[in-house]
């Protein structure tokens, strides 16, 4: 028999026992035990070390609020830090080590940081790094110094490297009533939303439905509370509206009802069923929450509060009750309020003995002091506990005489021998969840807590949540509740009887015991209330500004203990009411939240990729492939053994000496028709298009609407009604959105459709002197001469027995075509121009020679339409349409986008015949050493086989007057410094001969 | 947060995408007033309450919608095609 657990009681198997590890000591506990309750019935007391001081801490609280007992589970490689031992069920194989200590947490040199507990209080890290630098041991220099060594003292559990192997789950939920909390509450609210054929979710953090029901000792409908809720919610399990999350922790309330959970799927397990997650991550949309989550209890802040033994007092009846384990053998109790004499009789029951019940308030109910006989302890009415003894267990306590009305204490000290303290300073109700949602907490003066406020969603609260301290009010709430929730009228049928301990929930104001030694009131964060006073000293008023600069309420358990008792002193320290001053905020997550269970299935590149038609024949072709955009695109399909640059040149030479062929399926094509699609496109083209003739197709440039180039690509007109636009590659997605945003919002009247068409067609662009051959030997159907087919001309044939649709275009400066067929024939008539320009010599080419061929004629693409150009900055000024309005006409000729100092399109030869880089920058005077005054940058560069020389395209400021002189490149990134001339964009056959044949 | 699109219902707010202030009224496609071009494209309203709002529904069926929004509590009030017709109130 472990030491410390009871002989009978407790709702924990007994039979199957549990074998697990802590701190690589083997331990047995049984089912249904926390790692918390087996290591208590262990005997153990010491369950970690503090943040700061590094002191010795044993369990403060049986549930999710626990501050102390954090510890590291390990599974395999994977280390999971800074879980509540309270929160974790026991399986077999569980091992979990305890967190910031060294070199064990029995002997911990960090322990010594106790020592300079003066020096290490309230904005210690403000005063001795942040501040002016007086001495060598200040400011930054020093931080950097200093920070390995603070960084290893202080702090919690270390996060593993390990990648987690696990699986997480995300699912959406829909629900008519979402009931947050399985208390006598939650279980009522949950029963009677179900009873009305409401779909109801009833999520809970515990393992076990039934909350307090588990450990109150209460009875209900006339059998003990924890049947009667094992009971309930066997009802509410039949029943297929109704889906009970069980470990499921609500963590966030968002905007329109929509909450977000957290389910433990298996970590209690010690392996997963076959296809379980690991955990889940819930985001359920409800009609009406029922927030029915309780209320924590509050430490009292009195000097060695935080030594471990000393415990809260429903969380030691907890232990007791559900799991048969007592925290000690000789127990006292220090409290405010009536709670706390139920817990003496529980533990009196359970076997242990209840040397004393140290009371604040003078005057003591007859109930209360029947309780304490009940109990056999010695009632202590108006009295503190000033101190406590021992080191990594309980040995004693001091007590006082103490005057509740002022605080003050008087006459000698007297000893208690315990090696248990349970504290009760009242209760504050878990309003988390109703403050995420937006609404302001209000101080009830009775209850000496926030309760919550009116609500801001669709929520309705039931229970210890709004106060209602007592079962019976529960019960009675929780229906109510449930039934309002649902859509259901009040009910007059009879509740279940609740018998239950009588107490007055209202507890004394008083939150501290003024005694000399450390107070903790963040036991996590090791906030003493000394140092809550020196922040007040030191001008801090506001409690956002109190809980940055102390830290109060800023751990994992984000002050679920301390808020209350740390807002209490802060508001006696200015001599305000609490309500004056008010209280945090609180916000998601309400506890931590696997950072694995948001991302679920979106790891790694969550991108789509996007293929041509085609792609596999790229592949299969020895293109290598480069990612642009979504898109995947041949770069080059280089031969053995040839460097980039050696690829890129033979494509493009080959194409200008004989035919290239390059795949533009990813251009944007949009279908634009309707009987107003010319006009459309008139408005939204600086140049004409309602003038174009039916089987031509035309460039055209949009601006932004203030002033700016947007896009560049062709438009055909295929019908009178019926346009395909063409837009770059990378701008396909914004263009389409842009159209869509005129014709709904700006020109309604206007009867237009427009339709993404991208997929929906294969490109083909070939070019050369011997395109125009290589297409008559293959096109049948229309004849591809001059005449039929001049620039700009639109032609349908077939090729290969398929249909195709030709355009006379280049944007390579050859006399050009692009070819078009449905996607799914793409490749068919791919192998058909391959195979048709074999005797012409005819090479595919790739992005790089695409690149270089259009940095020869000096088209622009989107590095030149950057966002910051104008039409008249890439010289397309000639586009611009005096005869009518178009997006952006209006704000384009403002005085700043005409100004003749604008960065201008230009080109650039490099002198020294080394490449250039794009971004480089462009100067007047080369200064490597202090590079200084740009006048421009490289937008895109190659080497130019045309001209047999590196060559690029830049923007530089006034460029079209540098044309013929000289200036460099200063590129100290990549140390590529050199002189260059200036030129025309337009390098290679500048009047178009080639290309118009 | 949910926007009701009139064709496809109640949906997230991760399907839509916000296309601007739905207060700004843009000049006669002529007009020479730069101070009205101006308006139009650089002023936005920036309402503590309920604001105009153009948003797309870019991840449905692309419909272009008026919303108005309540910015402090994030409540969607009312949708409407911005093409006109089918306005869904929604003020609880």
């Amino acid at each position: 028999m472990s030491p410390r657990r009871t002989e009978t009681g407790g709702r924990i198997d007994r039979l199957r026992t549990i074998r697990f590890t802590f701190d690589g000591a083997p331990y047995t506990g049984h089912a249904g035990d926390t790692l918390a309750s087996a290591l208590l019935a262990n005997g153990v007391t010491l369950f970690g070390r503090s943040f700061k001081y590094h002191r010795p801490r044993g369990l403060l609280a049986a549930g999710v609020e626990e501050p102390n007992a954090l510890v590291t589970v390990l599974r395999g490689e994977v280390r999971e830090p800074n879980i509540a031992a309270t929160m974790v069920e026991i399986y077999d194989g569980l091992v979990a080590v305890s967190q910031n200590r060294a070199p064990s947490l029995a002997w911990d040199i960090g322990a010594l940081n106790q020592l300079g507990g003066k020096v290490l209080s309230a904005g210690f890290y403000y005063k001795t790094f942040m501040g002016p630098v007086i001495g060598p041991l200040k400011g930054t220099r020093f931080w950097m110094f200093c920070e390995h060594f603070i960084r290893r003292a202080a702090g919690l559990g270390k996060a593993g490297t390990a990648p987690d192997p696990a699986r997480y789950e995300r699912m959406n939920a829909f629900c008519d009533v979402l009931v947050v909390g399985s208390g006598p509450a939650g279980l009522m609210a949950a029963k009677a939303a179900a009873d009305q054929g409401a779909r109801v979710i009833l999520a809970d953090l515990e393992a076990h439905f039934g909350g307090s029901a588990h450990w109150s000792g209460e009875t209900i409908d006339g059998v003990p509370a924890a049947d009667w809720a094992q009971r309930t919610v066997g009802q509410l399990e039949g029943n297929d509206n109704v889906r009970l999350l069980p470990r499921t922790t609500v963590w966030g309330y968002y905007d329109g009802n929509t909450l977000a959970a957290l389910e433990r799927v298996t970590d209690h397990k010690e392996t997963p069923a076959k296809g379980e997650p690991r955990q889940r991550y819930w985001a359920i949309r409800a009609g009406t929450v029922v927030l029915a989550t309780g209320s924590f209890e509050r430490p009292l802040i009195f000097p060695g509060n935080d030594r471990p033994g000393v415990m809260l007092a429903h969380a030691a009846e907890r232990y007791a009750v559900e799991y048969g384990v007592l925290p000690g053998q000789r127990i006292a109790l220090f409290t405010n309020n009536d709670s706390a004499y139920r817990s003496a009789v529980a533990l009196k029951k359970a076997g242990a003995a209840v040397v004393a019940i140290v009371d604040v308030r003078g005057d003591v109910s007859n109930e209360m002091r029947r309780l304490a006989s009940e109990a056999e302890a010695e009632l202590l009415a108006g009295h503190a506990v000033v101190a406590t003894e021992g080191g990594r267990a309980l040995t004693g306590l001091k007590v006082q005489r103490f005057d509740a009305t002022n605080g003050a204490l008087s006459g000698d000290d007297r000893s208690i021998h315990a090696d248990s303290l349970l504290m009760s300073g009242g209760w504050s109700p878990t309003i988390h969840l109703a403050s995420q949602a937006g609404a302001r907490a209000e101080w009830d003066p009775a209850r000496q807590a926030f309760l919550p406020p009116r609500p801001t969603q669709r929520w309705i609260g039931a229970g210890a949540f709004t106060g209602s301290f007592s079962t019976a009010e529960a019960i009675a709430e929780g229906r109510a509740a449930g039934l309002q929730a649902a859509g259901g009228s009040a009910s007059s049928a009879p509740l279940p009887i609740v018998e239950a301990t009588p107490g007055d929930p209202d507890p004394a104001p008083v939150f501290e015991i003024k005694a000399k030694g450390k107070s903790f009131v963040d036991f996590q964060h090791d906030v003493t209330a000394e140092d809550v006073r020196l922040a007040h000293r030191e001008g801090f008023v506001s409690v956002e500004h109190l809980k940055r600069y102390t830290t109060l309420g800023m751990a994992t358990d984000q002050g679920k203990n301390s808020n209350v008792p740390g807002l209490a002193i802060m508001a006696e320290a200015l001599g305000k009411p609490i309500p004056e001053v008010g209280t945090t905020r609180f916000r998601p997550p309400y506890t931590a939240v696997s950072i694995g269970s948001l991302a679920a299935e979106r790891f790694g590149d969550l991108k789509p990729e996007r293929l041509t038609p085609m792609h596999d024949w790229h592949i299969a072709n020895g293109a290598t492939m480069y990612s642009a955009g979504l898109w995947y695109r041949p770069m080059i399909y280089g031969l053995a053994g040839e460097t980039v640059e050696q690829a890129y040149v033979r494509e493009a030479r080959a194409t200008r000496e004989s035919a290239g062929i390059v795949d533009v399926s990813t251009l944007g094509k949009i279908a634009v028709q309707g009987p107003d699609a010319a006009e459309f496109l008139d408005r939204v083209y600086t140049n004409m298009f309602s003038t174009l003739a039916v089987g031509k197709a035309r460039y055209g440039l949009m601006l932004r609407e203030d002033g700016l180039a947007f896009d560049d690509g062709t438009t055909w007109r295929l019908g009178e009604q019926d346009f395909l636009m063409t837009t770059t590659t990378a701008n396909a997605g914004k263009v389409m959105q842009n159209l869509e945003y005129f014709l709904d919002v700006i020109w309604p009247e206007l009867k237009v459709t427009v339709t993404s068409v991208t997929d929906e067609w294969a490109g083909a662009a070939i070019g050369g002197p011997k395109a125009r051959a290589i297409l008559f030997s293959c096109v049948t159907g229309t004849a591809v001469d001059n005449a039929t087919l001049p620039f700009m001309g639109i032609v349908h044939g077939r090729i290969a027995g398929v249909p195709v649709m030709i355009c006379r275009l280049s944007f390579s400066g050859e006399m050009a075509f692009e070819v078009y067929s449905g996607a799914g024939y793409g490749t068919r008539v791919w192998e058909a121009l391959i195979e048709a320009g074999k005797p012409f010599g005819l090479v595919t080419y790739g992005l790089e020679a695409l690149g270089t061929m259009r940095i020869e004629k000096g088209h622009v693409t989107g590095a030149e339409i950057d966002g910051r150009t104008t039409a008249r900055d890439l010289h397309l000024d000639w586009m611009l349409s005096k005869k009518k309005p178009f997006i952006g006409s209006a704000m384009m000729d403002r005085e700043g986008l005409i100004s003749p100092d604008r960065l201008q399109l230009v080109g650039l030869i490099s002198l020294d015949n080394r490449p250039f880089n794009g971004g480089a920058h462009i100067v007047e005077e080369l200064d490597e050493a202090n590079p200084h005054d740009s006048i421009g940058h490289i937008t895109a560069c190659c080497y130019s086989p045309a001209l047999s020389k590196y060559i690029a395209l830049a923007l530089v400021k006034d460029g079209k007057a540098r044309h013929g002189t000289r200036a460099f490149v200063s590129d100290p990134l990549r140390n590529r410094f050199g002189p260059i001339e200036i030129v025309s964009n337009h390098f290679y056959d500048p009047d178009g001969s080639r290309m118009h044949g | 947060m949910l926007i009701t699109c009139p064709y496809c219902g109640p949906r997230d707010v991760i399907e839509f995408t916000y296309q601007g202030d739905g207060n700004r009224e843009r000049p006669q496609p002529a007009s020479q007033n730069l101070d009205a071009w101006n308006a139009y494209v650089y002023d936005r309203l920036n309402p503590a309450g309920d604001h105009n709002e153009i948003w797309q529904h870019s991840g449905g069926c692309r419909a272009h919608l008026r919303v108005v929004r309540n910015t402090l509590t994030h409540e969607v009030l009312s949708t409407a095609f911005a093409r006109g017709g089918h306005k869904t109130e929604s003020r609880s």
